[in-house]
């Protein structure tokens, strides 16, 4: 090669490999000198986490796939073999049913932090839409592994959930039918939710791999949402993230094993104990707590859409809940234009704000309502919480348009070096506003 | 106590609504017991562990009473070294029951012969049909995991053990089933399964109703979840790990940041 690297490493076999494989470098400039903003807040620690749980995810999975079998006669006494006689099976099972609620947790909050502090904006819309992606193949894999066990709420959520796609006119039944591989939830099925949730998580890191590509492309976001300015603003991203982030892990760990050790039932839901019949329906099939707030919205829409003043129905109740609910992420993909306000941080936006925190309750009330049964007043909660969801969306063109942002500091490191605190140079702003 | 630390614990996660949500339904909430091991679904109870004597005589108990129309397909007779009996003991308890192999021996015949530790525990039905015809056209539950499978758990079993009344005249229950006052819609197929000195219990413990459901559900909690006394000590290993290797981290980070700020 023309521009071979001019490595510099002390040790000859590290000199050697980098001269022809340049990893060391490579791992040298995106993870050694990285230059990171300065201003981090514990926000910031949350990729870091999500990638520690996919990791941990994909190993406790694949372990656990050495002793499952997907067969609908033998995957449930399978899992409670791996739970009663394979050596520590209980804790490997438990660490990855908990890891998937810990990946959720860990990527709402990731994604929150995206939400307020403007993450998604110039130039870094391709990373937040990989990111999208990122969490839609997320919601399949989860959904596809709560089926293996092969209890009552992974047949009756399948069947549940699976039915959806039959509201698609004309092709849903045969999408139905493809996704069952038959005319039931049963062994096809269940053989190829196996195969595609050991797929998916590659197809996962794939995905990371070039978010976090496009990230070290654009640099890190910061909570002031201003970009660096010079070497002043930022840190190499070892030793001083690298601690952070281990720190991060070291609290998120205790989180994480309290869970496993003391909890690993608590998130859980008992009738997933009681082996698939599909002769007996479970009183209320609710699906796992992190797909409730959009379960909320799917169950919300429970009125037929059609011309006015006449009977003619364009889009079903059934329909409509299933649109609300896929549009309810997809229009995420969006939030770079959307929002119109050059300003990235939430905290100099006086009505973005609120905004967001409405965006924030409407998730909760659709996760309360999610998990009570389809009668009055939940849904009548999760109506209002699926109408301020979407007007979180629709008004936020309006609103970014006539707010007026406070002006912002000149730079990262004035603020962080120049003595008080952020929030203080921040508040003591408004009155210069021209 | 424990449910105010629980539902700090679920109000923390914002999961309020889950776990309303799996409570709900149409039989009144079973009162909260004290159990030895502090129950299986407990967060709280790290220190806990089963009472051994409880477990055998609970053993004891779905042997002589609930075996008769309930399988325990999970467990098998090994597992009962774990709850104290000795190897010779499980030995003599595995042969009292004639199995029959699964597989055929090498004339083709099912051989029957003495149990072995490592069969699991005898199904009181040769299957399901069988289970359902001799029950009223419904087969008992399974009860290896029946713990873990109903909501509130230990607390559960208890109450529907001890629940059982005379149906009140605004509610009278079908033929052939019984009034109790936890099962969900009430009429339950079960006739009451354990009556006061109904079995006479090996160490002398007076063989009440309460003692006996006690007993029987604290064996059934062994049974759904077996590896919840090493699976909390291995917690308690794990969190005094962690707390120490957070606080080395803390002071890591401390220090590389003194001279960024």
């Amino acid at each position: 090669m023309a521009h071979a690297p001019t490595s510099s490493f002390k040790n000859p076999v590290v000199n050697w490999i980098d001269q022809r494989l340049p990893v060391f470098t490579m791992m040298q400039k995106e993870y050694g000198t990285f230059p990171t903003p300065r201003n981090f807040n514990y926000f910031w620690n949350f990729g870091a986490l999500a990638m520690f749980v996919l990791a941990t995810m994909i190993v406790s999975g694949v372990v656990l796939a050495m002793q499952y079998t997907a067969h609908t006669s033998l995957a449930f006494t399978s899992v409670e073999r791996i739970m009663r006689d394979v050596n520590w099976g209980w804790m490997l099972r438990y660490i990855h049913a908990n890891g998937a609620s810990m990946f959720f947790i860990v990527v709402y909050i990731h994604i929150l932090r995206g939400f307020l502090y403007g993450s998604y904006k110039k130039p870094r819309e391709l990373l937040w839409i990989l990111g999208v992606v990122i969490f839609l193949l997320m919601m399949a894999t989860a959904f596809m592994g709560y089926v293996l066990p092969w209890g009552q709420m992974s047949f009756w959520g399948a069947t549940v959930i699976t039915n959806l796609f039959s509201a698609v006119p004309v092709v849903g039944e045969s999408i139905v039918t493809l996704l069952w591989g038959g005319f039931s939830v049963d062994n096809p099925t269940l053989n190829r939710f196996f195969a595609l949730h050991f797929l998916l998580p590659f197809v996962i890191f794939a995905v990371v791999f070039l978010h976090v590509a496009a990230l070290h492309i654009t640099g890190s976001n910061n909570p002031l949402g201003i970009e660096p300015k010079g070497p002043q603003d930022t840190l190499p991203f070892h030793p001083y993230y690298t601690t952070k982030d281990l720190f991060g892990l070291s609290l998120f760990l205790i989180f994480f094993a309290f869970f496993v050790f003391f909890a690993p039932n608590y998130l859980g839901h008992p009738d997933n104990y009681i082996p698939a019949d599909p002769l007996v329906t479970p009183a209320h099939i609710v699906p796992e707590w992190y797909f409730l707030p959009f379960y909320g919205i799917l169950r919300s829409i429970t009125f037929n859409i059609g011309l006015p003043f006449s009977d003619v129905v364009l889009i079903d109740a059934k329909l409509g809940g299933v649109i609300a609910m896929f549009a309810s992420i997809l229009i995420w993909v969006l939030m770079p234009w959307l929002d119109r306000s050059p300003v990235k941080s939430y905290r100099f936006r006086p009505i973005y704000k609120w905004w967001v925190l409405m965006l924030v309750v409407s998730f909760a009330m659709l996760m309360y309502a999610g998990g009570k049964p389809a009668e009055q007043p939940y849904v009548l909660v999760g109506q209002v919480g699926t109408f301020l969801y979407f007007l979180f969306f629709l008004g936020l063109p309006v609103i970014s348009s006539f707010e007026r942002p406070l002006p912002l500091p000149a730079s990262i490191a004035q603020p962080v070096l120049g003595g008080g605190r952020v929030g203080a140079v921040a508040a003591a702003k408004p009155m210069e506003k021209a | 106590m424990r449910r105010l630390r629980t539902l700090i614990l679920a109000g923390v996660l914002g999961l309020t609504g889950a776990a309303g949500a799996l409570a709900a339904g149409d039989a009144p909430v079973p009162p909260a017991q004290e159990w030895s091991h502090g129950g299986v679904n407990s967060p709280f109870s790290m220190f806990k562990t089963f009472d051994r004597a409880s477990l055998q005589r609970g053993f004891q108990v779905y042997k002589e009473v609930c075996s008769a129309c309930h399988s325990m397909d999970l467990l098998a007779y090994r597992n009962l070294e774990e709850i104290g009996f000795t190897e010779e003991e499980v030995k003599a308890i595995a042969a009292q029951y004639e199995i029959q192999d699964k597989t055929p021996n090498d004339q083709g015949e099912l051989v029957t012969r003495p149990g072995i530790p490592a069969d699991h525990f005898k199904n009181p039905f040769p299957n399901k049909q069988a289970a359902a015809a001799a029950n009223n056209g419904k087969a008992p539950p399974d009860l290896s995991l029946i713990v873990k499978a109903r909501s509130h758990h230990e607390d559960y079993i208890y109450a529907l053990l001890t629940g059982y009344a005379e149906a009140p005249a605004d509610h009278p229950v079908p033929e052939g089933t019984y009034y109790n006052k936890y099962f969900p819609g009430h009429a339950i197929a079960m006739a009451p399964p354990i009556y006061p000195d109904g079995i006479t219990y090996g160490d002398g413990t007076k063989a009440t109703v309460e003692q006996q459901a006690k007993d029987v559900t604290t064996f059934l909690a062994w049974a759904a979840e077996p590896h919840l006394e090493s699976r909390r000590q291995t917690g308690i290993m794990v969190m005094l790990f962690l707390v120490v290797f957070a606080g080395l981290m803390y002071a890591a980070k401390r220090r590389v940041w003194a001279d960024a700020h």
